[in-house]
């Protein structure tokens, strides 16, 4: 049965139960592993990575499947998805997968079609310059950024995403080729509180962050949102119910209160809280969800607001240059940013990363008290002695 | 390794389905793409051209010029709708704020979920986008495809929808982006009947699971990563598809420890592979790593040079329980000590494998900060054996676990939120498990227990009179 080109297919919107499909489930994914996994499965005994981006997998059958790991856009086109599949008929028998960070993976079952896949990856550019397929993505290095939709599809973002990844991976494009770092390096980006992309534990964490209370549209907002739920929906109680001089029911905020989580607004489409000079990029860093050698742990805020520079988000890409550089100089073999940052010290992270504490990095919601020291067991730096000055306690 | 579909499988041969042919797929050439523009100015956005990274400006533009090829008579929404997108982009980027509106109740008869319904507010300028809804279509499990289904979808989506596309959204689907309401039944129908192919999850329903590569392509996987999701996706179709949660719910299945999938940080239910006995080790593979013939870490840090491989730095001293140690050249392990970290096998693949008696831990509770702040996932079940089709599980974990949270669970309050708000000590008792030192890093510092009537001797109503017989006023 071939794909309709009826204007409404199959579908009869008169009859909208009749031959109706519901409930199919994804299709069964035995049928698309290319025979060498198939024949494999469950039985693999090793991997080596032989170059940056490419992978061989060792089976105890004797059998081996080469990978060649290329970045991708989350944004693809069908004209892209295409390509990707003219490469996969032409060399991997019309097989091809996609990892969990948007890589795209082609597999083969020789060094011959291996060497032939790769010389022609390298050689494909988009015609205003770019990489379609830079292969990399893998070991001690950085692999592609997991993101959310920002200005392309959403409507909350405080961010845009696709633009800042793009800006971000040209700069660390040589650490996506390369596996020069500690370890691995996992960067994730999420434009707004809601975090669609849960970078909550990333190595480095890109937040688009709202700083302006809603804007509440009274005109409308009784009659399109349900006043208690978006009451209830603050979690920090900072909605009540008020009436508009016209007598229109409505809610008033305690600006002070909010922390712009955005909530509200997902409940209610009359407290927009977008702003241009308000909106700006949150940077955490040091999280990772491994459970290698250290619990997974969370991303701690570094930067409290870069600019939202569009498009290319100067600030931004340098200041995760310098933590990543910083780290690069100074962690050992297999520690994370975060188990760098641990074993230094914070104190010692902001120092060498040049990052200056702010007073927005001292936690001050629920269970803040957990992140404070309560111990005389700290490193003496210059943010140290500032205090120390400012107390009257030095010269 | 069987090979068990819940139905069977149509073939699908792109041939045979397609709607354009190869003239129409290549429409278009070189030296045409490098003198296209398209129909808005778009400076800020075609500044992200440049760079070695892959430009989705320049991949988009490329759909669009495809588009003005194919003709509106080939098209079932407008040609222009990726200019249009690339257009509102510009302006976002101008104005510094995102020009879709808020909501939109749109769907296929019948669902819940699957549809994010979605308007631009700048119409007028940007006609094509007017309505750019979202479907998102559940991916087989880890991703894996064939080019007949991959060009078949392209296809599809072409015709019907905008040609742009996301692989994948953050939860796992493909995403097709952007089409008009008219079309959203035409594509569940084609993706139905011709792919045999479902959506995925959205609103306050079981989002789509997913998993990690698992045995396909993994020598740590524990457990069939990808039949556990193939086989939870399927049985809970009706929790996918209508909603009847109090918010989203998420399953994801991890392998191994190292949580390729991220399953401990972003799943209210997370299962990860690990064995409960000892780890397999081939001291012949373990002198060629400390002779320096087998790369560590499967080479991951060849691109510096780190010195010599030092199996005592590396690998004894860095493991956390330090259950490890050399004695007469071979390397022995307390397994019983081990807490599964998978360091010492990352870094010695060829010598160190998990052991062969293999199973799950469950977690519950992750998610992100919206509402009551960012959640790890809580260790709750420590080993449990996955064997299809799953029964223990669905009956002894998520059935109990869902019961609970839809009876308890307030609108839009994830299941780490519900297992904060009533305590650990519920969840217990939803699941019927006894509590573990495992369950916590360290026992409470605070001593303000909520003792139940029954756990204290003779319960606690007392008579006032029989204390004052005690105790003068």
């Amino acid at each position: 049965m071939a794909l309709s080109q009826e204007r409404l297919g199959r579908y009869n919107p008169d009859k909208p139960m009749e031959n109706r499909l519901t409930d199919l489930g994804p299709r069964h994914y035995w049928q698309y592993f290319p025979p060498v996994i198939q024949n494999n499965y469950g039985k693999w005994l090793y991997h080596e990575i032989l170059e940056p981006g490419v992978l061989v997998h060792v089976s105890e059958t004797g059998d081996k499947v080469f990978t060649v790991r290329c970045g991708g856009c989350r944004f693809m086109t069908v004209e892209n998805v295409r390509e990707i599949c003219e490469i996969a008929d032409k060399y991997c028998d019309g097989y091809v997968r996609f990892t969990t960070r948007n890589n795209i993976e082609f597999m083969v079952d020789t060094q011959d079609k291996l060497d032939a896949l790769v010389k022609d990856l390298r050689s494909r550019k988009h015609v205003s310059g770019s990489y379609k397929f830079p292969i990399g993505g893998t070991g001690a290095g950085v692999t592609n950024i997991v993101h959310t939709q920002g200005y392309i599809h959403c409507h909350t973002p405080a961010t845009d995403a696709s633009s800042m990844v793009k800006s971000i991976m040209d700069e660390l494009f040589d650490y996506f080729q390369g596996m020069t770092l500690p370890a691995q390096v996992r960067v994730s980006m999420a434009c707004c509180l809601n975090m669609c992309g849960a970078v909550h534990c990333s190595d480095i964490a890109l937040l688009g962050y709202h700083r302006k209370p809603p804007i509440i549209d009274s005109e409308v907002l009784e009659s399109v949102c349900e006043i208690p739920l978006v009451i209830a929906a603050c979690p920090t109680a900072a909605i009540s119910p008020a009436k508009t001089e016209e007598g229109k029911k409505t809610v008033k905020i305690k600006k002070e209160r909010c922390m712009f989580c955005g909530n509200c607004y997902t409940m209610c489409m009359a407290l927009p809280l977008s702003d241009k000079e308000g909106d700006c990029v949150t940077l955490l860093a040091g999280g990772k969800l491994s459970n290698r050698i250290s619990p997974p742990k969370f991303s701690k805020v570094v930067i409290p607001a870069l600019p939202n520079n569009f498009p290319r988000f100067p600030e931004t890409c340098e200041a995760i240059k310098k933590i990543i550089e910083a780290y690069a100089a100074d962690a050992r073999k297999y520690e994370r940013i975060g188990d760098w940052a641990e074993r230094i010290g914070w104190e010692k992270f902001f120092e060498k990363c040049g990052i200056p504490f702010t007073e927005h990095l001292i936690d001050d919601y629920r269970l803040a008290y957990d992140t404070y020291r309560t111990s005389t067991q700290f490193k003496f730096t210059e943010a140290a002695w500032a205090v120390s000055k400012a107390a009257g306690g030095i010269e | 390794m069987a090979f068990e579909p819940k139905e069977p499988q149509k073939e699908l041969k792109y041939d045979e389905l397609r709607i354009y042919s190869d003239d129409e797929l290549n429409n278009y050439t070189e030296e045409e793409l490098k003198n296209f523009k398209i129909k808005h100015d778009i400076p800020m956005v075609e500044d992200l051209e440049s760079g070695p990274w892959p430009s989705f400006v320049a991949d988009a533009k490329r759909e669009a010029l495809h588009r003005r090829k194919l003709g509106q008579d080939r098209l079932m929404i407008e040609q222009d709708v990726v200019e249009d997108m690339l257009g509102q982009l510009e302006v976002s980027f101008q104005d510094g704020e995102t020009h879709w509106k808020h909501g939109g109740i749109v769907g296929v008869f019948g669902y819940g979920g699957g549809v994010i319904g979605r308007y631009s507010d700048l119409q007028e300028q940007f006609p094509s986008i007017a309505h750019f809804h979202t479907l998102r279509v559940n991916q087989p499990a880890s991703k894996f495809y064939s080019t007949d289904y991959l060009k078949t979808i392209c296809d599809l989506w072409e015709f019907r929808g905008s040609g742009m596309m996301n692989m994948h959204g953050s939860t796992g689907d493909i995403i097709f982006l952007g089409t008009f309401t008219e079309q959203l039944e035409p594509i569940f129908f084609e993706l139905g009947h011709v792919l045999q192919q479902d959506l995925g999850g959205s609103g306050s329903n079981l989002r789509t699971p997913s998993c990690c590569i698992g045995k396909a392509r993994c020598e740590f996987a524990c457990v069939d990563t990808q039949e556990l999701c193939y086989e939870l996706t399927h049985y809970y179709q009706d929790e996918l598809h209508r909603p009847q949660f109090p918010y989203k719910f998420k399953f994801k299945f991890d392998g191994c420890p190292n949580g390729c999938v991220a399953s401990i940080a972003r799943s209210d239910m997370s299962f990860i592979g690990t064995w409960r006995d000892n780890i397999r080790i081939d001291q012949e593979a373990v002198q060629a790593y400390i002779g320096g013939e087998i790369a560590p870490n499967g080479g991951a840090h060849a691109g510096k040079d780190w010195g010599k491989f030092d199996i005592q730095k590396e690998v004894i001293d860095l493991c956390p329980t330090r259950c490890m140690w050399m004695e007469d050249g071979k390397l022995k392990i307390d397994d019983k000590e081990c807490t599964r970290c998978m360091h010492c096998i990352n870094v010695m693949p060829r010598a160190l494998r998990p052991g062969t008696d293999t199973g799950v831990s469950i977690l519950l509770g992750a998610k992100a900060p919206i509402l009551e702040g960012a959640q790890m996932a809580l260790l709750t079940i420590p080993f449990m054996k996955a064997e299809p089709p799953f029964d223990n599980i669905k009956e002894k974990v998520i059935e109990p676990i869902w019961d609970w949270w839809m009876e308890e669970g307030k609108n839009r309050e994830r299941l780490g939120e519900l297992i904060q708000r009533q305590g650990v000590q519920k969840l217990l008792e939803v699941l019927n498990i006894p509590p573990m030192p495992q369950m916590v890093k360290e026992p409470r510092a605070n001593p303000y227990i909520f003792w139940k009537e029954e756990d204290v001797p003779g319960g606690w109503d007392r008579d006032i009179k029989d204390y004052r017989a005690r105790h003068k006023r």
